[in-house]
């Protein structure tokens, strides 16, 4: 009887978030589905109460089967049999009871048998998922691959592929290769023309591919022959009933059992190209990998809380030298890190989600109409803003994800290391996170254009400005002395040339000053609503401070000529 | 042909999570303590009611429920799981009703639905635990009745097979249309809200039934139409008096049995 969503008050905290509003208005069209279709909203209440009992019954399903599923799911895993790829029993009465509540295809519009809900609610259905099976989170996550039907497909596509979401047909997105994965321009599967089917043909292999079994595959392949760029590439829908596709084999992994990962083998398998040629990788792939990094934050957010919840239960519960070990400062230090750290990319995971539905809806609006000045205005101010924000929250809510699931079994002690808790269990499927999707160097790579281009400033002095009580004045303060330490750190390294070696090993300092900074602004604004993040915000500001520190005094006393050593010892 | 069918569902105070303040000094039921809940036997009625509607899609599920008028939140509730409609019988003539005058309003209710194939209900109420209502309903309405169901075996447009949850075994039994089935807790549990159908009926207007839209007497109603009478109810709370530790003997054994017989304890 537990439920997810109503158990954790931060999460209709954000859905009340003031520019809810107007994301709802835009999304809605000023609600021009009410009275035509029975599950549309009159008005912005309406809305939200429909948002907050849809992630409700999310809430209740992740907690009461998903949860409980878990361990029976991570011990059972994945086979194949007959070249299809068998769920574990968990998993299939996850997705089934899932469908029949009717629950996937959140963000889908209407018109294709959706809920038509924003990016902020959807995220928030990710994270309620990961938290009670964050395997379970990618074949849930994987109905982000409609969302590139839905804006790069044709009519036909869109009406063919999008009703199946809500109906429980399985996604996978089809792009890494053996000797294409950071490098995707590296992809070889190979997409020929078939004049007599009029249909496309697709040949070679995929490697590592989540839910590679799915019903429907988006597939990055080489159309254009001769090409060995990120040009030659193009999109395609392959669906499962055409055959043409060998499950060669699952992997073995160290977590995320129950999420299947299949090196899948195309022979003429009959395919349909998604938008247009040669834009697969440089416009579609990097817009589905957007939405995924959302995904995955939203995941790595789920299991953050799942592992703070697990360790502080146990906490209060374990007792040594006569109390519980709650009682000891060291393990409540470990637990409020916990917590704070939670708290922080969960602000950063809204705060993008809500950048990227205002630019999405006005993108989709455009499809429409012609936009006003203001409107573009806003398209191009909150799609830059999405674009540095997504890869900040991919990389801090991963490695916070890691770290609070190390730490959640350091609360447990020996007990952790046992397979009879779940800490273990959330311990080996954190570890993915920082990987999927772009490694944390790679969010690091997209990330850097922030600081490069003054974005993430420019950002951090809107959240100095904004209007907060008094008492968070001392915090406040904390936090512009340190933004002046970034903007000096900054300017020291981009001395060396944005292109140079010392920017490149210096840019992964640079990018989490400004997440740290970010973040802590977030939660003092999020404080300043609600005094439930009080605690969150003191001592994210103090934990950003040290952090903040260390990277300042290294770049400080940074010298190119130390790159030697390490060319040395990486010889 | 389409299947009709009435679920009869009740809002009980939540006896599972129970507190200090659960009963008044009067010693009845605090309503106010408690949460209100859709009884949970009869969401295996719906259960069993919706797993017919899967298989045949014209089939039509009516909730039938009594109580006060927030009582119409089961009815949503329901609907939200796959329900069509449903009705809340409520007037302040139906205060006290015991089993009999609740099965007499109930029958009247169903009646003015028209023609009805199946009903389901809860085997009982976890608030009176009488499970009287179900049959009591099924000879007002003239229709035979299987009681405990635990599993839909078969359901045509004629007859329905159904399997009963016995205290020692399983019984398998096939009957014609119309009957009345009251349904236990160990059949599947109910399904979860569909999310369109949450949104889509979380307002919905609920239609209320009175006593004259039931045409019911209204002697038979209430107070008046209920032979019983509590008395007085006591709070018992159980104590052990004492403890005794035999030894795993024959002759203690022995003993120990003969005393809990004797005892009435056993027996």
């Amino acid at each position: 009887m537990a439920n997810f969503f109503e158990d954790n008050k931060a999460l209709s905290f954000q859905l009340d978030n003031p520019l809810m509003d107007e994301i709802i208005k835009l999304k809605e069209r000023d609600f021009r589905d009410y009275g035509n279709i029975d599950y549309a909203p009159k008005d912005v209440e309406d809305a939200k109460d429909s948002y907050n009992k849809v992630l409700s019954l999310i809430g209740e399903i992740s907690g009461d089967v998903l949860d409980v599923n878990a361990a029976s799911v991570d011990e059972q895993g994945v086979r194949i049999e007959d070249n299809a790829i068998i769920y574990a029993d968990g998993t299939k009465e996850n997705h089934k009871v899932l469908t029949d509540a009717g629950v996937y295809g959140l963000s889908i519009p209407r018109k294709y048998a959706g809920l038509n809900f924003p990016y902020v609610p959807y995220v928030m259905a990710a994270e309620l998922v990961a938290r009670g099976d964050c395997g379970f989170a990618n074949i849930w996550g994987l109905q982000d691959c409609a969302e590139t039907i839905y804006e790069f497909g044709d009519e036909q596509q869109k009406s063919t592929y999008l009703p199946l979401v809500n109906a429980g047909y399985t996604f996978s997105m089809d792009l890494t290769e053996p000797d294409a994965g950071s490098d995707l321009q590296s992809v070889r599967l190979k997409a020929t023309f078939d004049e007599k089917e009029n249909c496309w043909r697709l040949n070679g292999v995929k490697r590592f591919i989540t839910n590679g079994d799915a019903d429907i595959k988006l597939v990055l392949a080489r159309s254009e022959e001769g090409t060995t760029d990120g040009r030659g590439l193009s999109y395609f829908i392959h669906d499962r009933k055409d055959g043409g596709v060998t499950i060669r084999r699952t992997e073995k992994k160290l977590g995320i059992h129950g999420s299947p990962t299949g090196e899948l083998v195309f022979t003429n398998a009959k395919a349909y190209l998604v938008g247009e040629r040669k834009l697969g990788l440089i416009k579609y792939t990097m817009s589905l990998m957007n939405g995924a990094r959302l995904g995955v934050a939203a995941q790595s957010v789920g299991l953050s809380e799942a592992a703070y919840r697990e360790a502080l239960q146990y906490a209060k519960e374990r007792e040594q030298f006569g109390k519980p070990i709650v009682n000891f400062f060291q393990v409540k230090e470990l637990l409020s890190i916990m917590r704070a750290k939670t708290d922080a990319t969960r602000a950063l995971l809204y705060e993008t989600a809500r950048a990227v539905d205002m630019y999405k809806i006005y993108e989709d609006i455009a499809k429409e109409r012609k936009l006003e000045t203001d409107e573009r205005q806003k398209l191009k101010a909150y799609s830059r803003l999405a674009d540095i924000l997504t890869p900040l929250v991919k990389l801090f809510a991963s490695e916070y994800a890691n770290q609070n699931t190390y730490d959640c079994i350091q609360v447990y002690g020996g007990s952790g290391f046992m397979k009879d808790y779940p800490c273990e269990r959330f311990y080996r499927d954190a570890r993915i996170l920082t990987i999927y999707e772009g490694t944390s160097q790679l969010q690091v790579v997209a990330a850097i254009r922030g600081v490069i281009s003054g974005g993430y400033l420019a950002k951090i002095k809107e959240l100095e400005a904004t209007d907060v009580d008094a008492k968070f004045s001392s915090m406040r303060q904390t936090l512009v002395s340190l933004r002046e330490d970034y903007e000096k750190c900054v300017e020291k390294i981009n001395a060396f040339g944005s292109t140079s070696e010392a920017h490149e090993f210096n840019s992964r300092r640079l990018v989490e000053i400004a997440g740290y900074l970010i973040m802590a602004h977030l939660l003092i604004i999020d404080a300043n609503r609600d005094e439930m993040f009080m605690a969150s915000a003191q001592l994210f500001t103090k934990h950003a401070q040290e952090k903040i520190n260390e990277r300042r005094a290294f770049i400080e006393n940074f010298d190119v000529e130390d790159l030697e050593a390490y060319r040395t010892l990486s010889d | 042909m389409s299947l009709k069918i009435v679920v009869l569902a009740k809002q009980v105070p939540d006896t599972r999570n129970v507190g200090k303040d659960a009963m008044t000094a009067e010693g009845t039921v605090n309503r106010q303590a408690l949460a209100a809940i859709f009884n949970p036997e009869d969401l295996n009625a719906l259960e069993m009611a919706l797993a017919i509607k899967d298989r045949k899609k014209d089939t039509e599920i009516t909730i039938v429920t009594m109580g006060p008028d927030r009582a119409a939140e089961i009815v949503r509730d329901a609907m939200f799981r796959g329900a069509d409609g449903g009705v809340v019988v409520s007037d302040r003539k139906l205060a006290g009703s015991d089993t009999l005058a609740t099965s007499y309003a109930i029958s009247q209710a169903v009646k003015k639905l028209g023609k009805v194939d199946i009903v389901f209900g809860g085997r009982q109420a976890i608030d009176g635990d009488t499970a009287q209502v179900g049959p009591q309903t099924a000879e007002k309405l003239g229709i035979p009745q299987i009681t405990y169901a635990e599993e839909l075996v078969d359901i045509t447009d004629k007859d329905i097979t159904i399997k009963r949850r016995l205290e020692r075994g399983v019984e398998t039994i096939k009957t014609n249309l119309p009957v009345l089935v009251t349904v236990h807790s160990s059949a599947p549990k109910a399904r979860y809200y569909n999310a369109k159908r949450l949104m889509a009926y979380k307002n919905a207007e609920i239609k209320m039934f009175n006593a004259a839209d039931i045409e019911a007497e209204d002697e038979r109603l209430g107070l008046t139409g209920s032979p019983t009478k509590v008395k007085k109810i006591d709070s018992v709370v159980l104590t052990h008096k004492d403890n005794v530790t035999l030894e795993p003997t024959d002759a203690n054994i022995d003993n120990l049995v003969k005393e809990l017989i004797n005892t009435h304890i056993i027996g």
